[in-house]
This record gives C-alpha cells, sequence and structure tokens, in this order.
C-alpha cells in the first residue's frame, strides 16, 4: 500500500510498506528517523530521493493538506487540536461542511456524533469544547478527524504515551476496530509489549535506515528487535577512558527522594568531584525533568539537592549557580542562547556580574577571559564580538558549555550536549568534558544515545517513567541491555537487578 | 518523541560566516540605522532650508528653531528613554501618559505646592517611580501580560488624576519650577539639558552597566536568562519603575512649560513614545535597540511637528505622515533582518 525510499536528511534508505488492515508497528530509538518519516508520509517534508507509492500510485505531497486529501492522516504526540473549539469544529476543522459559504452547524455536529459512534465513544458530546475534555477523548477526537477525512492510513505517534493503562486497553479496541474496516495504522511506541499485543508486522529504523522490515510483530524475539536498534554506524570517538580514574571522597552533589509528581518520583544519586555520570531514558521519562530540578529550574515538590554538604534552596537557579553548579539545557537555542548577540556576552551570560566594578560591566575583561576559553574549546570562528547567531550547532554548544568555565562550577549538568552536532564537534566535545572531569568537577549527563552514554559515563544510571531503574558502572553494561531497561516490558523486568540497584527503586 | 537529526552543518556553515564580516559584528547594525536616521533629520532640515528659507538658512534663526524643537521634545524624550528600556526587555508600558498625568497632578496640588519645588519635584519623581513600581509587581510577580497591566493603569492613574484635580489646571506660580523652561544656559534651556542628561545617562546604563545587560539578556531570551542566574522577575519589576521614574522627571518638565499640572497631560505619549523607539530600531519582541536610535526617532518626530507648524500647515496630515514613517521605517527593517514572511517561506523550501 505504502512504500517509501527516501533520502531525507535524516533518512538514508528506508523502506516501509503498509497492507491494508494491519497494523504496523515503527520502532527505533530516539533520533533513528521515525518522526521524519512519518513527517515525510504526512507531506510536512519533502524527500530528497525515493518514491512514495499510495495505493500502486507514485505520488508526492507538497504539503500536508495534499496528504490528508489522499487519505493518509497522522496523529502527533502533542494532539494538534484546538482547544477553544468544540469536538465537532475540530473533527471538520478545514473541511466544515457549509451551505452557501456558512457552516452547516447542525449536519457537522451530526457527522460528528457517527463518527464518535462509530470510534465506540458516543458519550463525547460533539459540542464539547475541546479544551475541557481528558487526554484520552482528545486523542479519540484526533481520530475522529482522521476519520472524518475518509483516511485509509492513520499514524500514531506514540499514542499510548499520554494514556493511562486502561485507556490503552481502550485504545487498542478502537485500533482493532478501524483496522477491521480496512484502514491500516502505522503505530510508534517504545513499548515493546503494546507492539506484540497489538502490532501486525513491525519495521525498525536505526540512525534512519531500515533495519529490518516486516518482521512478525508477535513472534519475533525481543532479543532480535532489540538488536536491529543497536549496532550503530554513527561513529563515536570517545577520549580514552583512563585505566583507573580517581573520583572526591565525598559526592559533591547529593540528591535524595527528589520528587516532582508527574514527572518523576523518590529520585536519589549523587555525584563525585571527577566523576561522569550518565542518565538515560527515553524522552518523558523525567530525565531532563530531575537536572532541571537540581539546577532549580524547576521545583520538585520534596527531596532534597545537597551540593558540597550545603543544602540547596528548592526552585533557585540563582542559589544553584552560587551553589557551584552549572548546566547546559536540552534545548540550545530557546533555553540557553542569545541568538542576536556576540559570543562573548553568551559565554558570560552567568557571570558578568562578576567581571564588574560597581554595577559597571567591564567589557574588555569579558572578551579576554571569552577569548582565553573559546581557545581553549577550539571554537571557531574565534573571533568573541560575532553573534552567536551565525556559528555551527558544535560551535554552538561549545558557547554553552564554556559558560560554566568561567571558574566556579564545580557539578555541570548536561542535558543532550551533542544533539544537532556532527561527529567532529561531537568527539571534541567528548574531550571538553572528560578534560573538565579530569581537573575535578562533577558531570551529571543525560542522553539519549546509549552509547554516548556508556562510552563517556563512568556510571550509568537508568530511568524509566519517572523512576531511577538501574544502576551500574558503564564497565558492566551494554547497548542492549540499556536498551532494554530502557523500555517498558522489558525482558529483564522482574529479573534479579539489585545488587547494582539503589534500594527501593527497583521497578 | 524522537527529534530530527540536524545535519552535521559545521563545514556548511563556515565559509558563509567569514564571507559576512564586518557587517556582522556587534553594533555595526544600530550604527548603519542610526547613520540612516541622522540622514533622516538632515534631510528634514533641508526641506525646511527650501520650504522656510528665512528660519533654516539664518544662523540664529535656525538655532532658535532648533531650540523648540528639542524643547518640544524634551518630556517625551525622557519618557522614550524609560520606554527604550522597558521594550527592549520584552515588555511595554502602555501607562506613561497616563502616570506623567498623574505626578504632574500631584506635584501642584495646593498642598504640595505649600512645601515648596523642592517637595513638587520630589512628589512627581515619587509618584510616577511608585505608578511604576505596581505595574512592575504585577507583571513581574503577578504574571499579568504587560499590555494588561499598564493599560489598567493607563486607565486608572488618569481617572486619579482628575479626581485629584477635580478636573481643574492647577496653576502654579513657583519661580524654581518655571524657571527650568525658560531660563537657558549658553541659551540651552534647563529642561532641554535634563533631556539630553537623562538621554546619556540612559546610553550609560543600558550599554555599561550589568542593570542594561540584564535588560538585554531578559529581552532576548527570558528562558536562557533564568536558565543562566539572573533574577528575570526583580529585573522586570526594576524596569517598570524606571519608566515610571521616567515619567515623573516629564511631568517636571510639562509643569514647568504650561506653568500648570492637568490629568489632560501626556495624552498620546504612550504610542508617541513607542513610535519613537521602534523607528530608533528597538525590536518590540525586545532583545534590540539603541538610545541613540531613540533619541534620533523622537527628533524626527519632533521636527516634523515644527516643519508642519512653521509652514502653517494643517496638523492632521501630518499625522497621516507620522504613521507612514512608522510602517516604512519597520518595513526597512524587516527587509534588512530578513524575514518577511514570504521570502521565508521559499527560502525554506
Amino acid at each position: 500500500m505504502v512504500k517509501t525510499f527516501p533520502g531525507v536528511r535524516a533518512l538514508d534508505g528506508v523502506q516501509l510498506e503498509v497492507r491494508a488492515g494491519e497494523v504496523h508497528c515503527l520502532l527505533g530509538q530516539n533520533g533513528a528517523g521515525k518522526s521524519t518519516l512519518i513527517k515525510v508520509l504526512a507531506g510536512v517534508h519533502a524527500p530528497d530521493s525515493g518514491e512514495i507509492r499510495w495505493q500502486g500510485e507514485p505520488v508526492s505531497f507538497g504539503n500536508p493538506q495534499a496528504a490528508m486529501k489522499a487519505g493518509i492522516a497522522t496523529i502527533y504526540q502533542e494532539l494538534d487540536l484546538v482547544d477553544g473549539l468544540s469536538v465537532a469544529e475540530n473533527m471538520y476543522l478545514g473541511h466544515e461542511p457549509n451551505a452557501g459559504g456558512f457552516v452547516a452547524r447542525r449536519s457537522m455536529r451530526r457527522g460528528a456524533a457517527a463518527i464518535l459512534e462509530r470510534l465506540g465513544h458516543p458519550e463525547i458530546p460533539a459540542a464539547r469544547e475541546v479544551g475541557k475534555l481528558p487526554a484520552a477523548a482528545k486523542q479519540i477526537v484526533s481520530m475522529g478527524r482522521a476519520l472524518s477525512r475518509e483516511a485509509r492510513l492513520l499514524i500514531m505517534d506514540e499514542p499510548s504515551a499520554v494514556l493511562a493503562h486502561d485507556e490503552v486497553e481502550n485504545l487498542f479496541r478502537i485500533v482493532r476496530g478501524l483496522t477491521a474496516q480496512g484502514i491500516a495504522v502505522i503505530y510508534i511506541s517504545h513499548r515493546l509489549d503494546e507492539i506484540r499485543e497489538i502490532g501486525d508486522r513491525v519495521t525498525v529504523l536505526k540512525d534512519g535506515r531500515t533495519t529490518a522490515a516486516n518482521l512478525d510483530a508477535k513472534t519475533t524475539p525481543n532479543r532480535e528487535l532489540v538488536s536491529r536498534m543497536t549496532g550503530r554506524t554513527i561513529e563515536y570517538v570517545f577520549p580514552e577512558r583512563p585505566a583507573a580514574r580517581t573520583f572526591t571522597e565525598a559526592p559533591i552533589l547529593r540528591v535524595e527522594n527528589l520528587t516532582l509528581p508527574g514527572r518523576f518520583a523518590d529520585v536519589s544519586l549523587d555525584v563525585h568531584g571527577g566523576e561522569i555520570v550518565g542518565i538515560t531514558g527515553l524522552v518523558g521519562s523525567g530525565r531532563s525533568e530531575v537536572l532541571e530540578s537540581i539546577y532549580g529550574a524547576r521545583r520538585p515538590t520534596t527531596g532534597t539537592v545537597e551540593m558540597l554538604g550545603k543544602k540547596v534552596r528548592r526552585g533557585d537557579v540563582g542559589a544553584a549557580v552560587r551553589a557551584g553548579i552549572g548546566m547546559a539545557p536540552e534545548e540550545r537555542k530557546s533555553q540557553a542562547l542569545l541568538l542576536g548577540e556576540p559570543i562573548y556576552r553568551n559565554v558570560t551570560l552567568a557571570g558578568f556580574a562578576r567581571f564588574a566594578k560597581g554595577g559597571f560591566t567591564d567589557a574588555g575583561r569579558e572578551r579576554t577571559v571569552a577569548e582565553d576559553i573559546t581557545r581553549s574549546l577550539d571554537l571557531r570562528p574565534a573571533d568573541v564580538r560575532r553573534p552567536v547567531r551565525t556559528l555551527s550547532g558544535g560551535n554552538q554548544q561549545k558557547v554553552v558549555v564554556g559558560r560554566w568555565l568561567l571558574g566556579g562550577t564545580r557539578l555541570l549538568l548536561l542535558d543532550e550536549p551533542t544533539r544537532g552536532v556532527d561527529v567532529g564537534a561531537r568527539a571534541e566535545l567528548y574531550q571538553v568534558i572528560r578534560r573538565l572531569a579530569d581537573e575535578g568537577v562533577g558531570v551529571l549527563l543525560v542522553s539519549s544515545e546509549v552509547p554516548e552514554v556508556l562510552g563517556l559515563a563512568d556510571r550509568v544510571l537508568v530511568m524509566r517513567e519517572g523512576r531511577l531503574v538501574h544502576e551500574a558502572p558503564a564497565g558492566e553494561l551494554d547497548e542492549d541491555t540499556v536498551l532494554d531497561l530502557v523500555m517498558a516490558g522489558s525482558l529483564l523486568d522482574g529479573a534479579d537487578l539489585s545488587s547494582n540497584t539503589p534500594e527501593g527503586t527497583a521497578a | 518523541m524522537s527529534t530530527t537529526i540536524e545535519p552535521p552543518v559545521d563545514v556548511h556553515d563556515r565559509p558563509r560566516v567569514t564571507a559576512q564580516g564586518f557587517w556582522q559584528r556587534e553594533g555595526s547594525d544600530h550604527a548603519k540605522r542610526n547613520l540612516a536616521l541622522i540622514g533622516v533629520l538632515l534631510l528634514l532640515l533641508i526641506i525646511g532650508m527650501f520650504t522656510r528659507p528665512d528660519i533654516f538658512l539664518s544662523g540664529s534663526g535656525l538655532w532658535q528653531n532648533e531650540v523648540v524643537v528639542l524643547s518640544q521634545a524634551s518630556s517625551i524624550g525622557v519618557i522614550t528613554v524609560g520606554m527604550t528600556f522597558v521594550i527592549i526587555a520584552g515588555g511595554i508600558d502602555l501607562s506613561v501618559g497616563a502616570i506623567l498625568a498623574l505626578a504632574s497632578v500631584w506635584c501642584t496640588t495646593v498642598a504640595t505646592q505649600s512645601y515648596g519645588p523642592a517637595v513638587m519635584v520630589f512628589a512627581a519623581l515619587a509618584v510616577g517611580a511608585l505608578a511604576g513600581l505596581v505595574n512592575g509587581v504585577l507583571i513581574a510577580y503577578g504574571r499579568l501580560v504587560a499590555f494588561i497591566a499598564t493599560l489598567a493603569m493607563m486607565v486608572s492613574a488618569r481617572g486619579l488624576a482628575q479626581n485629584i484635580s477635580q478636573s481643574h489646571t492647577q496653576i502654579t506660580n513657583d519661580p524654581f519650577i518655571r524657571s527650568l523652561a525658560s531660563d537657558k544656559i549658553l541659551g540651552v534651556p534647563y529642561i532641554v539639558l535634563i533631556f539630553l542628561v537623562v538621554t546619556a545617562l540612559g546610553w550609560v546604563l543600558l550599554n555599561r552597566t550589568t542593570f542594561g545587560r540584564r535588560t538585554v539578556a531578559i529581552g532576548g531570551n527570558p528562558e536562557a536568562s533564568r536558565l543562566a542566574g539572573i533574577n528575570v522577575r526583580l529585573q522586570t519589576m526594576l524596569l517598570y519603575v524606571l519608566s515610571g521614574l521616567c515619567c515623573g522627571i516629564a511631568a517636571i518638565m510639562v509643569v514647568s512649560q504650561t506653568w500648570s499640572g492637568s490629568n489632560t497631560n501626556g495624552e498620546g505619549y504612550e504610542l508617541s513614545a513607542i513610535a519613537a523607539a521602534i523607528i530608533g530600531g528597538t525590536l518590540l519582541t525586545g532583545g534590540r535597540g539603541t538610545i541613540v536610535g531613540s533619541l534620533l526617532g523622537v527628533l524626527i518626530f519632533s521636527q516634523i511637528t515644527n516643519l508642519f507648524i512653521v509652514n502653517g500647515l494643517p496638523l492632521d496630515i501630518q499625522r497621516v505622515i507620522n504613521g507612514g514613517i512608522i510602517v516604512v521605517a519597520v518595513l526597512v527593517q524587516q527587509f534588512r533582518v530578513g524575514s518577511f514572511p514570504f521570502l521565508k517561506r521559499t527560502a525554506a523550501k
């Protein structure tokens, strides 16, 4: 039914074939190209090469409307509904039934009610404002929108991520109902147990390539699925790990029972000076939120953060910075940089007051200091008066990290430090991180890329659904094991991991 | 959800970066814009020379005329300095005219006047700063949108001014207050000097102090500023106090020029100040702007008004032209930034 051989930026040689009436699961790590692939199918991105066949005909969708018209509907993870409009209005958004330019409200409402009936949810009032519905009902409205367009293929990006357990059952019932009507579904999920339950066939993506196509969803062993997702082609060049690394005796950071309801619960960890601790887990596992809570950017409800033996005020970034904590946040551009401002002002953003005398800034000294830092990071171009906007992703990241090299930072929190950074700059960033650790700085690193965590960190923490589920020295783990731990429905669930697992946090 | 892998951009970016060279440097963009504004100002003077050579081509006539232009620009100029700070930080202050009115009324009540000029000046500054503080607290800590909070202040401050003055124009005969507008040093009235000093202080504050650096930072990227440990709320609050204080200073200027305080003072000043800042290159979305640009913006508007008056032209047409200038200035700005929506779409392929 659908075939693509695109060579889009993030994709290189993908094959996907979906039959009418089947649930085809798409599996892959973060960044494997799943999202890009569905965006190609949905007409958001155009493939550079390759071809998409839709019901036997080669097609090219110039925009999302064209794909929708052809019968391909996509339900994104962040549902694209308009909160202020009613259920019926949302379903028919952009193709309202009309009479002479006036919206035929009654027939629209009747149509919506019929679709909700077909989805097995007649109890959702078609006139209700969508913003007042719970997440599960919103998802049904999203599906209803697809049906209102007579979609023949429904793409669902991690639909279960926002649902509670019993709601997932309901979702499956609806999906089965749709496939029984001959509608094809592409289902993306990280949860292997879901894929087993709902899926017919599985295609695995890795680094933008198909590594396995059309596996049987029920019978293919987990081991095989997981190994298809790993075994990378991207080269990671890690600095050599010295045989014996020395850490400070006492941990510099001690986090106890940190909880932020709905995000993560009961997280305890510590970091020693000179140590690199890596946290890995899926997006939504709470890993970034833990980092942000330690840094004071979020206010956890319970638990303590201690830096060098002193408690750090909860939810106060200024206090964290004064305590010697620095952070390079996940979203470089929106959370870390003043893009229009020169490099040196970005480097000194957290410390310009330190160079000031009586409230007057000392731009000359800031530039000198920033030049030293950019030179040590081998930043290109070296002119610190250039706006940050003109730098490449890797060099921008160096600026963000460089901000915490002004002195006084004892603990560095890094959230996805190499996202969107090319291979060469990656290796340089790894060097920088390792050098910092050698100088005695503690590093807490979050990354979706398991090899990165394994290659760089001394100790690895695995998070899943808001909890720390495993802790081990990096040398004792391999990629398959970590990936397995990261996903729910893991083979190792219930197995004895207690030797290295912090007490009370084992799943 | 997984994210799209960005292509390795390093290699492609480098040549482009070096090619653009000097023009990408800090401040050069502002310098270009300010040169253009000075050009506009000179053009206006040349127009004056052709239409009223008797004024603009005689040395003393030109001098006297320009002193008038500056005098008339001074109160709006001081307010624009405060407004520039607020807008650079990503905010807006619609209440400046109303605060000016309230401060002018408060400092000219019979009771205040009985304490003498020092207290009158103090009252105007204090009322301005306090009204700004209310704005700042509501916006920074009450999380009101700046537009809403200052709109409320705009309505209520003028109402309070009306209540205090009972809609009467409160005359002052205080010789010191009157002398600010009438007495001169080297031919320049005191209020013009105050205007220029405030502008100079504003420049120093914006470009040479941590206060200014924080202002630009929170306007450019509030989240990044917060995550760098900057106290974004405190800074936001202080900026509205600064704007209010500028209104207090402007109130004294208006009182000295009109010899009176009135609840109708400063009507429309908020829009004039915003317009001046905008054509001076301050981005309404924050993060960018210069005091020099705002000063030139004020002078341009004031000079246009002056040209209309000396030529006996109707002021309604002048308003139409002012509106056109704002549009043209912003269009030029967008063209240079390259953010024409339709260009962007084609460029994104």
